[in-house]
């Protein structure tokens, strides 16, 4: 397999991160060496529920507006690579419940949330698989992709009114990061190593749309 | 038939073009007819009649070029598909409800001033007063497609389009079809016919044309060639060309 | 002929019309959405254990699960009954515009899962022995408000769905995600309301449910046009 220079740059940088984090990052001193999920599941959560789908949302809205095949193209890789990073995030959550919370899962808001971005993934997906006409699997998916992205905040509504017992974000509040500097530094990097590789990965999943098409319209 | 600009026209297109995906499903279609003109469609299946008949009936956008319907420029819209009216080998009807109620319901969403007059009217005319309160489940054939027409034309449309409207009738049933969209030529509708029906359809048209990836190959007007001489061409052109 | 458009709320209650008396005739549908919810009630009745769990606690969750399944089953038919001779064709070339439509197919779906509560409702509070009497009205609001939503999204995915392979299956899997904000808050209301709390309480709910409601009615007509060819 050929790798591009992003290709690349992405691999050494998760490989880069995940060493560090592994062999040279501390350990937490109340969650021991199940803390080190956070550097997987965390930038995980960013790139599949927020990269990805605030990218599926933009697209759809531009490809009904625009009809350009190309927002299609990626907006339908974009929804692939970031089904599997909340695939991630469903699965490195209940890891580190499990020794903390005692608990794999728990119907806090946030996981509640989380698993319904899966589903809606998961509809957006199947629903692309049932229709075969590129036309109209372009015009049916993007309708889903807003519709999904509007229905963010009402889950989120809905289910805050349980109350969360979920870490709240470690880097993004207002205040300084609440954190040792090394494990900053290793969080930081994990951030970007995974922008990386949903950029690498969603430029080689759009790569490979713009070749079917070509073969479904050789073909036809 | 000739390039005219479209007043007077009932139908009209230049260079008319639908492409879906990089596949033009027709394309670059010229064609206008006046009021009390049929026109013949044939041509094998996927040369794009049902296309060119769905964008003339405003169903679908135009990819490029212009269409006219009474003047009216397309996509125009509710004020286009207004004034056409469509039969095609689906019925188009409601089973569970009767040929009445299909027909009335279908005047009232053409804004139709009196729904019930009207709706008697048109059965009337059509010979479909004696099963209009049967439920459509219930009717032949070839009376559902007698409904389909009465529902087609309850509004009074200057054109008509008709999609293979005699697939799935006998001879008989084929005949009275022909007669019923006769009298509506003679009360000065334009109807384009996509048919493979070629006894029918020249009977009833004053041209005919065929299709073939997405284009006009041959178009004739009155006089159309003798029907034995056109099954022949119509065989050469649509069979063996690729 | 003189043509005349008619208008946006008369086309749209013809169409309600037209859906309400096809469903009226065959009855197929709305029998069976009727049948599912009391044997959903028989069902959980005896899958539950009532010195555990009080029918208070039970009935609310036992209710909206009702109203989902057989909601589905209603807006599954919606445009099913345009499909097997290709009648949206005509409706389409029709001069209403597709909001007409959308509202039209909306109102007959929300007709139809009035019914299907009218009868269900009444048949949980008998069946497990809750007293509704006292806050009924506000209960009832709850419900119209919720069922709104549901049907908005789900005409919507109706229309999508009919021509697509896998329609049946498709969807509750797209429509589910899309109730679970309007169920949740609606199912916790009317527990708080089946508790004795008083009506203030669920005001909260309420107003999820109500900006549910607005958002993807306007949101789902705007997205109709898309989901038909063009």
């Amino acid at each position: 397999m050929k790798f591009s220079k992003l290709g690349i740059i992405a691999i050494l940088a998760v490989v880069g991160t995940y060493v560090r984090a592994i062999f040279f990052t501390p350990f937490d001193a109340l969650q021991g060496p199940a803390q080190k999920i956070l550097y997987v599941h965390a930038p995980s959560a960013w790139v599949g529920l927020y990269l990805a789908f605030g990218l599926v949302f933009i697209t759809s809205i531009l490809y009904l507006w625009l009809k350009d095949p190309k927002l299609d193209r990626v907006a339908s890789s974009s929804a692939e690579v970031g089904f599997v990073f909340t695939s991630v995030v469903l699965v490195t959550g209940p890891l580190w419940a499990k020794p903390v919370w005692g608990a794999y899962w728990t119907w806090d808001a946030r996981l509640t949330l989380t698993l319904f971005l899966w589903f809606i993934y998961a509809g957006y997906l199947i629903l692309r698989g049932a229709i075969d006409d590129f036309e109209m699997r372009a015009r049916f998916s993007a309708v889903i992709g807003i519709l999904g992205a509007l229905l963010v905040p009402f889950i989120h509504l809905s289910v805050y009114f349980f109350r969360t017992m979920h870490p709240m974000p470690v880097l993004l509040k207002p205040s300084a990061p609440s954190m040792p500097r090394e494990m900053l530094i290793t969080l930081v990097s994990s951030f970007l190593a995974l922008t990386l590789l949903f950029a690498w990965l969603l430029r080689e999943r759009y790569l490979l749309a713009v070749d079917r098409d070509a073969a479904t319209e050789a073909g036809s | 038939m000739t390039l005219a600009p479209a007043e007077g026209f009932s139908v009209t297109a230049t260079d008319l073009v639908r492409s879906f995906g990089s596949r033009r499903a027709v394309n670059g279609v010229s064609l206008s007819l006046a009021p009390g003109d049929c026109l013949a469609l044939f041509g094998p299946n996927g040369a794009g009649k049902t296309t060119l008949l769905r964008m003339l009936g405003g169903l679908l956008r135009p990819t490029s070029g212009q269409a006219t319907i009474e003047g009216v420029a397309l996509p125009g819209g509710a004020e286009v598909r207004a004034r056409v009216g469509l039969v095609s080998h689906q019925t188009m009807l409601y089973d569970a409800l009767t040929a009445r109620e299909n027909v009335e319901f279908a005047a009232r969403m053409y804004g139709v001033a009196d729904v019930r007059q009207a709706t008697q009217r048109v059965l009337q005319r059509l010979g479909a007063d004696s099963f209009a309160d049967v439920r459509v489940q219930s009717l032949s054939r070839g009376m559902q497609q007698r409904v389909s027409v009465a529902r087609a034309i309850v509004h009074e449309p200057s054109v008509l389009l008709a999609d293979e409207p005699f697939t799935g009738l006998d001879a008989g049933g084929a005949s009275a079809l022909t007669g019923m969209l006769a009298g509506l030529r003679d009360s000065g509708a334009a109807i384009i016919i996509v048919t493979h029906n070629l006894d029918e359809a020249l009977s009833l048209c004053t041209a005919a044309a065929i299709m073939r990836d997405g284009r006009f190959v041959r178009l004739d007007s009155t006089p159309i060639p003798a029907r034995d001489e056109y099954t022949a061409l119509y065989r050469e052109l649509s069979v063996d060309a690729s | 002929m003189v043509h005349r458009t008619p208008g946006v709320l008369a086309s749209a209650l013809a169409i309600t019309r037209k859906d309400l008396l096809i469903e009226f005739r065959s009855r197929s549908v709305i029998l069976s959405a009727v049948a599912f919810a009391v044997l959903a009630i028989t069902i959980f009745f005896f899958a539950w254990d009532p010195t555990a769990v009080a029918s208070v606690d039970l009935a609310p969750g036992v209710l909206w699960v009702i109203f989902t399944f057989s909601g589905l089953l209603g807006l599954h038919r919606s445009f099913g009954v345009e499909q097997p001779t290709r009648a949206i064709d005509a409706l389409l070339a029709a001069p209403v515009g597709r909001e007409a439509i959308y509202l039209g197919k909306l109102l007959a779906n929300l007709g139809f899962v009035i019914v299907v509560q009218a009868i269900s409702l009444p048949a949980v509070a008998l069946l497990y022995n809750v007293p509704i009497g006292g806050y009924v009205l506000p209960l009832i609001g709850i419900v119209l408000l919720a069922s709104v939503g549901l049907v908005a999204v789900g005409t919507l995915f109706s229309s999508m769905v009919v021509s697509t392979r896998l329609a049946e299956l498709l969807l509750p899997l797209l429509a589910l995600p899309f109730f679970v904000p309007v169920i949740l808050p609606a199912a916790q209301a009317t527990a708080r309301l089946m508790n004795g709390r008083p009506v203030a309480e669920v005001s909260g709910y309420v107003s999820i449910l109500g900006a549910f409601d607005v958002v993807f009615l306007v949101v789902c007509t705007l997205l109709y046009p898309y989901t038909l060819d063009q």
